[in-house]
């Protein structure tokens, strides 16, 4: 059986019926043809497919996409909605050399993002810990580290930083 | 006076896909969706070893949505496997035929209109099997009498390779020590985050079209037109994004098969994605290995003779394991002056998924060994190991008789470097137990030198056209995964022709498309072969360019022409000269309109039967160990490595740090863990690579060479950094704690059983 959903992904919203136990990896992927979110494990276990709902970061894999009847969902695609001006983070990643094969590159920036937002300049070890659950196999993880601490002052106001 | 400072090179160049992949933009074969197209499921034995007795598929084929199904009778008895070189060897059908092998064993495939009713098609098919006892560790498959995998090598050996030079008895005569050590070493994933996926899709004209997530395009192209029986030049293979490979993916697959062969059945596209779990618990691993090393040595450290025999337990067929069998070989006699050397390497078939390349192609595994031991001698000699390394460390100019001649080495500097970095002699000295140094060594190939896939093309090719607009379009068949080749190949076309990178348009890694040929992204041959390829290409392009301006200008023939800020000038007269786009006018004028277009190859010759090129380096590892618990902290990596010329220092450095997360991976955490050829732990849960808060902090250092054979001065950086890792922490917890590990991965629990506490 169908459930008819409604979400908002990217600001845009959708109306889909979808059957109960598809998750919102697939909907987004093949439903609404956003390939950007990936999908590494299926199990929860990779981070590759996290997104934003309703400000959490959460694993699309595991999450059912009848749940995301009236969520707000932000996505890879959304990160810089105008294509042109690319986000602080997505800055930061291609500057600071953090992106290899990019697999994992769209859960990150977006986990990134999750932490930026509740602590705007973190620690070396508070990112570390904010991205523990993205597994990336190419980069050694360091120099997204150095990415997502560039992006945090790039978004924070000088004041703050005086800068 | 003629201006050669660079621009682009040696420069932190960001890769040029990055905004793509930034934005989630970059396609992968995954996201690759076509009209009317089909998914595609396998199904795959739940037994070690059977032979197949029935295969019922009516049902399944029967079912509302499944459009076609396929098990190994319905297609072309051809084998592949090992590439081509070495027919015998191939011994690999796309679906089982009469037996099956390991658990992961694929035997029929179906493709449906969408993934549920594909995977419910496969539920569906009835296969009877005869059970058969398996093997599954070298020893079992060695025995007398035991399970024989395939009839065709009844010891279970599939191959075996021999090296041999010196006099080896005469060198353990004369040694004062002789030192004899077993290592094993265990299988590990390449972990790759991207699940293996591809789309074929059959034209209009019947020929094939197939996008995967491949490392070698070119040899799936090859091996899909025999194993179809079609003509090569009507497969296309594209490479879509790839979301890392490291050795995995470069192989004709089972999925790439069925999806061409069921595409062409059905007239519609197929698409195969694999699993996690398929991944984790049949996917290709790293060869564990049995290694037997015997060293001689002189009192004061001299290296005198090794003998080196290694089992290489192979899965269930022999995948890429037989150059992994020559090149471990080799690698054992790397790094040092072994004035003899012998080795055996025997691959031996069990029932257990197959191993084949990955990162490091049998050098993590040989070097573990060969530095160990030397990091044991030292201990036995009474001498520094960095000291040892020294004092045996090959230099620029060395051979391996017949094998390798070694044009630039910076080993020598690399210790020293990391001697001096990593507060080395303090640290050995004067450390509490508890905590300790220790150091990996290794060395690596730029490329293989054996024509392994018995090409008839050049190794690497390129084909750069220049347009009138100051562009130029470069074609190469070079396959970016991840490692950033495609932005390093772009950075020496246009340094070399003066112009900007977004200049520069690629056409990568389409068979169709891009020239003839590249043997793909493996042994670290990239950025050597098909950047001297670029090379040449650019360098025939400039000199039609300078031949354009020389007569425009009437210079004198002894003027330099200097290509600079998309300008072509007579050096020292910047007046004297054009725009790029200018002089690609002019030369095409000359030509009554005929494009500017020169293709460029490289095919490495009179480098002996390895590589063209080694890179060096040395890493030092501090540890702090828990007595108690076994628990292993590592605490700093240094590393000091010759890569010859930096080409992009920010990417040498991505592969350095990732080679670390790997290696510490594949040092302390990492394993499958198997039971009667059964993959127990087939989810990231439950197989433990290193996340963002396991990684130490890192310090490097990169050793000025210029590599004679290399663009522009440059070696390998990707994958020789596989191997130091694991016996540097090895070392640094037998300096910690006088436990010595010689048997991957170091676990708390070996800890305490080394240290009597368990
Ligand atoms: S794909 Fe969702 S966590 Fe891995
Ligand atoms: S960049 Fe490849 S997995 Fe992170």
């Amino acid at each position: 059986m169908k459930h008819d959903i409604s979400l908002t992904v990217n600001g845009d919203t959708y109306t889909l019926a979808v059957e109960a136990w598809r998750t919102l990896n697939e909907v987004l992927r093949e439903d609404l043809n956003l390939t950007g979110t990936k999908l590494g494990c299926g199990s929860g276990d990779c981070g590759a497919c996290t997104v934003i709902v309703d400000g959490k970061s959460v694993s699309s894999c595991l999450t059912l996409a009848v749940e995301m009847d009236g969520r707000r969902i932000l996505t890879v695609e959304g990160l810089a909605p105008s294509g042109e001006t690319l986000h602080p983070i997505q800055e930061a990643f291609i500057e600071k050399g953090a992106i290899q094969c990019g697999f994992c590159t769209p859960g990150m920036e977006l986990s990134a993002l999750h932490l930026l937002k509740t602590n705007p300049l973190p620690s070396d070890t508070q990112i570390r810990s904010a991205i523990s659950g993205n597994l990336c196999r190419c980069t050694g993880y360091n120099k997204i580290v150095d990415a997502i601490a560039e992006a945090g002052r790039r978004m924070d106001p000088p004041s703050k930083t005086g800068r | 006076m003629p201006m050669e400072t660079k621009t682009l090179i040696g420069k932190d160049v960001p890769r040029t896909d990055g905004r793509a992949k930034a934005t989630g933009q970059a396609i992968y074969a995954d996201d690759i969706k076509l009209p009317g197209m089909l998914y595609g499921k396998l199904l795959r034995s739940p037994l070690p070893h059977a032979r197949i007795l029935s295969i019922d598929t009516r049902r399944a084929a029967a079912m509302p949505g499944v459009r076609c199904v396929i098990t190994g009778q319905d297609i072309p008895r051809v084998t592949y496997g090992n590439w081509r070189l070495f027919p015998g060897t191939q011994d690999e059908y796309a679906l089982a035929m009469d037996k099956v092998r390991f658990i992961g064993d694929e035997v029929a495939a179906v493709a449906a209109v969408d993934r549920e009713t594909a995977q419910a098609a496969i539920e569906q098919i009835y296969v009877e099997y005869e059970e058969l006892p398996g093997v599954f560790d070298v020893d079992a498959s060695l025995a007398t009498g035991a399970p024989v995998v395939h009839d065709t090598s009844p010891t279970n050996i599939s191959i075996d390779r021999k090296i041999a030079y010196g006099d080896i008895e005469a060198g353990f005569a004369a040694s004062d020590y002789v030192r004899e050590d077993t290592f094993t070493v265990h299988a590990v994933s390449h972990a790759y985050m991207e699940p293996c996926a591809c789309v074929a899709q059959s034209d209009l004209d019947g020929r094939i079209t197939l996008w995967t997530s491949t490392q070698t395009p070119y040899i799936v192209q090859c091996l899909l037109a025999s194993t179809m029986n079609m003509r090569e030049n009507d497969i296309r293979v594209i490479k879509p994004a790839v979301g890392g490979g490291f050795g995995g993916k470069m192989e004709l697959r089972p999925w790439e098969f069925c999806a061409a062969f069921m595409a062409r059945k059905t007239g519609r596209p197929v698409k195969f994605t694999l699993t996690r779990e398929e991944e984790l618990a049949f996917g290709r691993r790293r060869h564990p290995m049995t290694i037997h090393s015997k060293v001689g040595f002189k009192n004061d450290g001299t290296l005198v003779a090794k003998d080196l025999h290694i089992y290489l337990d192979g899965g269930a067929y022999n995948a890429m394991g037989p150059t992994a069998t020559f090149l471990s070989g080799n690698f054992g006699a790397m790094l040092y002056r072994y004035p003899s050397y012998r080795y055996l390497g025997e691959h031996v078939y069990t029932n257990k998924p197959p191993a084949s390349a990955m990162r490091g192609f049998g050098a993590p595994q040989t070097l573990f060994a060969a530095e160990t031991q030397m990091n044991i001698a030292a201990e036995e000699l009474g001498i520094d190991p960095i000291q040892i390394r020294l004092k045996n460390a090959m230099v620029s100019g060395d051979e391996l008789p017949g094998v390798a001649t070694i044009s630039s080495c910076g080993f020598v500097e690399s210790l020293k470097e990391v001697r001096r970095i990593s507060g080395w002699s303090r640290k050995r000295k004067n450390l509490k137990t508890g905590r300790g140094v220790g150091i990996g060594c290794y060395s690596f190939i730029s490329g293989g030198v054996f024509n392994w896939f018995n090409t008839q093309y050049p190794f690497s090719a390129a084909e750069v056209r220049a347009f009138d607009d100051g562009t130029v379009h470069l074609l190469s068949m070079a396959s970016d995964i991840g490692q950033g080749s495609d932005t390093v190949l772009k950075q020496i076309l246009a340094e070399t022709l003066g112009l900007k990178m977004e200049d520069i348009r690629l056409t990568a890694a389409d068979t169709a498309m891009t020239p003839q040929a590249d043997l793909g992204t493996w042994g670290s041959r990239v950025t050597l072969m098909a950047g001297n390829a670029v090379l040449d290409a650019a360098n025939k392009i400039k000199e039609r360019l300078a031949g354009a301006v020389s007569a425009r200008y009437n210079l004198n023939v002894i003027f330099d022409i200097e290509f600079a800020d998309g300008r072509v000038y007579a050096a020292g007269k910047p007046d004297r000269g054009m725009t790029f786009g200018e002089a690609v006018a002019f030369v095409q004028k000359t030509q009554r309109g005929e494009p500017l277009v020169a293709r460029g190859s490289y095919t490495p010759r009179g480098k002996g039967l390895v590589s063209p090129a080694f890179s060096f380096g040395a890493q030092v590892a501090e540890v702090t160990v828990d007595t108690d618990t076994g628990q292993i902290q590592v605490e700093k990596m240094w590393t000091a490595h010759d890569c010859g010329t930096v080409l992009n220092p920010m990417a040498v450095e991505g592969q350095l740090e990732g080679s670390v997360q790997m290696g510490l991976g594949y040092a302390l955490s990492e394993q499958f863990v198997m039971d009667g050829g059964k993959t127990l732990n087939t989810t990231f849960l439950d197989y433990k690579m290193p996340n963002a808060a396991d990684m130490p902090p890192g310090e490097s250092v990169c050793i000025d060479t210029f590599e004679p054979e290399g663009p522009m001065g440059a070696k390998e950086a990707g994958e020789g950094l596989a191997s130091p890792t694991a016996p540097a922490i090895a070392e640094a917890v037998f300096h910690a704690t006088g436990y010595r590990c010689k048997d991957l991965p170091i676990t708390p629990e070996k800890v305490l059983k080394g240290l009597g506490k368990l």
